[in-house]
């Protein structure tokens, strides 16, 4: 079965969703990312969205999820590069992804991890 | 109201969800649809497929495009066969859910879509129409 | 059986002489009217389509398929005349003043036989008023598509996003937002958040007369669709009595953040990017 390549960078785990998702695929995502975390010793988690064209509430909610579950252990997530017309559509359908930190690109998104790390 | 093309498919597991996104990106992209309005169009469909496929066991969809008054449309029917919704008020509120979602499919697929409708008998399965014209 | 078809063919070149100066008179000598090479190729097409159109006999109902090519021409006629700015009646005149030259053939042709000629001049009547009519509506929807466009183009180029500073951009808006502007106000200035990588982002509305709970909700999606790409959204700009109108209505602008000028926004901006303006002089 396809899995999403999960790549690490020190105590950074990079992900890139370059697919349109099927369910099984991001539930095994949320596996294999906690799984790393762990076994890894990773401090932050990136997400790569900026090829998603959509995310639905249930892509939305695996988004949330990973959040939660990496703060329990010990790790910050944040989502970059979701597209306008996502976002918009997003709002409409009444789903915020409270908790779930965001950064307009990778870049920004690295500076934030490391923000972290520095407090933490 | 006339239609001009029709496409019917099958909605039995998760990769015909992700068909069904394709196949109505493709469509509101050909009809001229802007950007935003595709990506609504197709997280609706999204959601409704979803359900047809995990709470409906499966059923089929068709896409339709529409014209009428010089405006053209695109329309989507979901059938699925399964229970049926008992109170289809209570399913359409946000946070209602049978399954393990965050219960946002119905209602918040019904605010992405303009006119949005939805028929079902206990026993008899449920069917979901939703029309966004551009 | 009419004589129209048979008239507009055996008078054809009068009646185009005549049909032309009455045209010229009617619009009178400051008009517009095109140039006479233009106006006599038009002049002459209309009349030969015309005579085809009234050939199987039918000249007062000018909805049926004979008629098409007549319709089709004048539909173009009309829509190019509204585009170029002629007024509805320098349009409705180059039907209607084909009226008095085809009467007083009609009359000249029926000498001793009144109730003819009165029979004939009442179906040409009905034959040029249709069409005149015809040429109105086909103008006033052209019009209206002009007016269509140039909203658009008002709506683009009234939303000017400014970058302040690397990383901050501004939007003032000015006028009424209709949630048709607001939409594009919206998309644009998230692509622009997207093109420049701009975290910050000020929406002033010093400018906007009015905010009612549709702009505010409006508003408040856009916020929230920037903070989910990772912006913040400040709102600047909201003047005394549109917040009292706000509490008012009871439209609540949640936990986005508000400055009362444009000025405020941009300091609050510098002071979370930790930026500082210093005043040398000190």
């Amino acid at each position: 079965m396809d899995r999403i390549p999960i790549l690490k960078m020190g105590d950074l785990l990079l992900v890139t969703i370059q697919v349109d998702m099927h369910d099984r695929l991001a539930m095994s995502l949320q596996d294999d990312l906690t799984d790393k975390i762990v076994s890894g010793k990773a401090r932050g988690v990136l997400i790569d969205i900026s090829a998603l064209d959509m995310v639905d509430s249930f892509i939305g909610r695996m988004l949330a999820n990973i959040a939660s579950m990496s703060r329990i252990l010990d790790a910050e997530t944040v989502v970059v590069g979701m597209r306008p017309a996502v976002a918009i559509t997003l709002v409409e359908l009444g789903l915020s992804l409270r908790g779930v930190r965001t950064a307009l690109n990778v870049d920004q998104g690295m500076t934030l991890l490391r923000s972290f790390g520095a407090e933490g | 109201m006339t239609v001009d093309k029709e496409r019917q498919l099958r909605l039995s597991s998760a990769e015909d969800v992700v068909l069904i996104r394709q196949a109505v990106r493709q469509w509101s992209a050909d009809l001229g649809f802007s950007l935003v309005d595709q990506t609504k169009l197709v997280t609706a469909a999204s959601e409704l497929a979803r359900n047809a496929v995990i709470y409906g066991g499966g059923g089929e969809a068709r896409i339709r495009t529409l014209a009428r008054n010089g405006r053209l449309g695109i329309q989507v029917t979901f059938q699925d066969n399964g229970p049926g919704i008992a109170d289809i008020e209570q399913a359409m509120k946000d946070g209602f859910t049978t399954g393990s979602g965050l219960g946002l499919g119905l209602g918040g697929a019904k605010r992405l879509t303009q006119e949005f409708e939805i028929e079902s008998n206990p026993g008899e399965g449920t069917r979901v129409t939703f029309v966004r014209w551009r | 059986m009419t004589r129209i078809p048979q008239i507009l063919k055996q008078h054809e070149s009068e009646l185009l002489e005549e049909w032309i100066a009455a045209q010229k008179g009617a619009v009178g000598p400051k008009s517009s009217l095109k140039r006479d090479g233009e106006l006599r190729e038009q002049a002459h097409s209309f009349l030969n389509l015309l005579q085809q159109a009234t050939q199987p006999g039918n000249v007062t109902n000018t909805e049926s398929a004979e008629w098409q090519p007549v319709r089709g021409f004048l539909s173009e006629f009309s829509s190019e005349r509204a585009r170029q700015g002629y007024s509805p009646t320098e349009t409705a005149t180059f039907v209607f003043s084909l009226k008095q030259p085809l009467f007083q053939r009609l009359q000249s042709e029926f000498p001793s036989d009144p109730a003819g000629s009165a029979e004939e001049t009442w179906a040409a009547t009905r034959m040029l008023d249709q069409l005149g009519l015809f040429v109105t509506e086909v103008y006033q929807k052209s019009r209206e598509e002009v007016i269509i466009r140039q909203q658009q183009e008002m709506i683009e180029i009234s939303t000017p996003v400014i970058q302040l500073w690397a990383g901050v951009l501004a939007l003032p808006l000015i006028g009424t937002l209709d949630s048709n502007r607001t939409q594009v106000v919206m998309e644009t200035l998230l692509q622009r958040i997207v093109d420049t990588g701009s975290a910050i982002a000020i929406i002033d509305i010093t400018g906007v007369p009015t905010v009612d709970t549709m702009v505010a909700q409006h508003l408040m999606k856009t916020v929230a669709a920037a903070r989910l790409m990772g912006a913040d959204c400040l709102i600047s700009g909201i003047r005394p009595q549109i917040a009292q109108t706000m509490v008012h209505l009871g439209v609540a602008l949640g936990d986005i953040t508000t400055k009362a000028s444009l000025a405020d926004a941009f300091a609050a901006a510098l002071k979370k990017k930790r930026l500082m303006v210093v005043d040398e002089r000190v």
